[in-house]
């Protein structure tokens, strides 16, 4: 039910990169790279800031205790599966 | 010899901590503290990474009565691990998280410990008594040259701190409060807020330490009223923001950057409880508090004063030993309050992490193949939004990517530079000196210059 994400994927790598004026395009962003640390280069004051932004802009929100915490923010793959998921709008 | 209780709690019985929803006992942490303390390794000195905030405090208890000094550093890179190294050869690293690399011998916290500490020390648990000259943790600031600096930190002056703060805050009231930290244990602000003034005025500390806005909610949740939230300009903003059903607080704090009026006035509004900002250092603990929607003096702490002393003004008396140097642009009114006018130059603070450029500079040129290269703090914005610094810089051989994986290990994450500009050479004077408005015009022409960027205009 994953497969077809592409839409979506675009509009999450477009609200990290204006939410956080990252100097890079959404469509620069590698679906498969870290967004911490060495790949994207995200902290975890980025973490919040793009929770926020996706957590109303899809009606959903993150707990950083829920085993998949680590998961979703592994990749922008990752996020936009986790998005899919449990969007509520 | 002067002594002082490990906690102040009046018996073995009360609450000392909330962890997952279970109430701890006095009994039950001394008992934890004694038991670690057999485990620890012979080393004098403890880096202490639970992030657990009961299995720091359990740590920095089992540490105490074993006469071993916590080291609080402000970041734990491969760098500042082995400059932790050079000060204390003995040290070793405390930690509960499974996939800890930090390069020192190791001990992780123990799980099953909690089950049999009670069985193995039921005998005989009482409050110790720790003699108030005993040196309890080193807290280090980053210093101008690479080498962190340490601030010694002993157990009487720490206690009345806490105390003092504890007094102001109206916690001395017979109440029994929970309090919620949103900043970690090993900052000097949680250290203090979220660790010792629960230890030393009789409240409760919640092991949680919350990121997100849901997991505050839920960390509030689970310790019973009235509730403390310990926490930063930036959590709040976010909090709000989210705009989620928060439980009945009792006070609300905040530290680590000043908080705007509107924000507090936010607060308060939503929380309908009060908003004491507390304003101090790693070198002095905390001095001053105020509450924003009313004031914008701060209050001194009771027996701290300023004095002006050349250029700087410096903080004595009350717990501060020895008179410090303050790192900010200080107006004294009278002798209990003053006025706050911004940070020295010198000197960065993003969400409560603090360096200065001169460190930064340091760790920058250091970098192989980094023929020049300077850092730049953007005047802010706003105090309630994170500013990042930009960096110039002279390294034809290597790419951004080698670059900030180079800075990575040396420098913490929120410190690397965004923009990271290549540039043929910096405006430096005729002396080598680098002024700011040289540095600055040239990062505008250069982001001026990025094509198709025109986002990072707006960087904040």
């Amino acid at each position: 039910m994953l497969e077809n994400n592409s839409t979506l994927q675009l509009e999450v790598a477009e609200l990290m990169v204006n939410s956080l004026n990252l100097d890079t395009t959404a469509a620069e962003i590698d679906l498969d790279a870290p967004l911490y640390g060495d790949g994207l280069g995200l902290d975890s004051i980025d973490i919040l800031e793009v929770a926020l932004v996706i957590s109303k802009r899809y009606g959903l929100q993150l707990k950083a205790d829920s085993e998949d915490n680590h998961r979703i923010f592994s990749s922008l793959r990752n996020l936009t599966d986790y998005v899919a998921i449990h969007k509520t709008k | 010899m002067r002594t002082l209780p490990l906690v102040t709690h009046t018996s073995l019985s009360e609450t000392v901590a909330w962890r997952k929803g279970m109430a701890i006992s006095v009994e039950k942490f001394l008992a934890d503290a004694e038991c670690l303390a057999t485990l620890l390794p012979a080393g004098r000195h403890m880096l202490n990474i639970c992030r657990d905030r009961y299995h720091f405090t359990v740590g920095l208890a089992a540490a105490i009565i074993s006469n071993k000094i916590s080291l609080l550093p402000p970041t734990h890179t491969p760098e500042m691990v082995r400059q932790l190294q050079a000060f204390s050869a003995d040290v070793f690293c405390l930690h509960d998280n499974g996939d800890c690399d930090i390069a020192l011998p190791r001990l992780r916290y123990p799980a099953a410990m909690p089950e049999h500490s009670l069985e193995c020390n039921a005998a005989n648990v009482t409050i110790p008594q720790i003699d108030a000259q005993q040196l309890v943790a080193v807290v280090f600031t980053s210093g101008s040259t690479g080498a962190p600096i340490p601030h010694s930190k002993s157990w009487g002056p720490l206690v009345q701190n806490v105390q003092a703060q504890a007094e102001r805050l109206g916690l001395m009231n017979g109440g029994h409060y929970s309090i919620v930290g949103t900043i970690p244990p090993q900052h000097m602000y949680g250290f203090e807020s979220t660790v010792l003034l629960p230890l030393q005025s009789g409240h409760a500390l919640s092991s949680a330490q919350p990121f997100y806005p849901a997991d505050i909610c839920s960390a509030l949740e689970t310790v019973p009223s009235p509730r403390i939230l310990v926490s930063t300009p930036l959590h709040l903003r976010l909090l709000l923001e989210a705009e989620l059903k928060l439980p009945e607080l009792a006070l609300v704090l905040s530290a680590t950057a000043p908080l705007s009026t509107p924000l507090a006035h936010k607060v308060e509004a939503n929380c309908k409880v009060p908003l004491l900002e507390i304003y101090g250092s790693t070198e002095t603990g905390q001095i001053a508090t105020r509450r924003t929607t009313q004031a914008v003096e701060w209050q001194l702490l009771p027996d701290v004063r300023l004095m002006q002393h050349g250029e700087r003004i410096w903080a004595e008396g009350g717990h501060v030993e020895t008179p410090v140097p303050l790192n900010d642009i200080i107006e004294t009114v009278g002798h209990e309050h003053f006025l706050l006018h911004g940070r020295t130059q010198d000197l960065v603070n993003i969400a409560g992490k603090r360096s200065s450029l001169d460190n930064l500079n340091h760790h920058l040129n250091s970098v192989d193949g980094v023929i020049d290269g300077a850092f730049f703090m953007p005047d802010e914005v706003s105090h309630d939004h994170v500013t990042r610094l930009s960096a110039c810089v002279v390294a034809p051989g290597l790419t951004a990517s080698t670059l900030l994986a180079a800075l990575r290990l040396r420098i913490d994450p929120v410190f690397l530079p965004r923009p990271l500009l290549f540039v043929e050479s910096l405006p430096r004077n005729s002396t080598g000196k680098l002024p700011r408005d040289a540095l600055q015009k040239l990062i505008a022409g250069q982001i001026g210059q990025d094509i198709g960027k025109a986002d990072l205009k707006n960087i904040t």
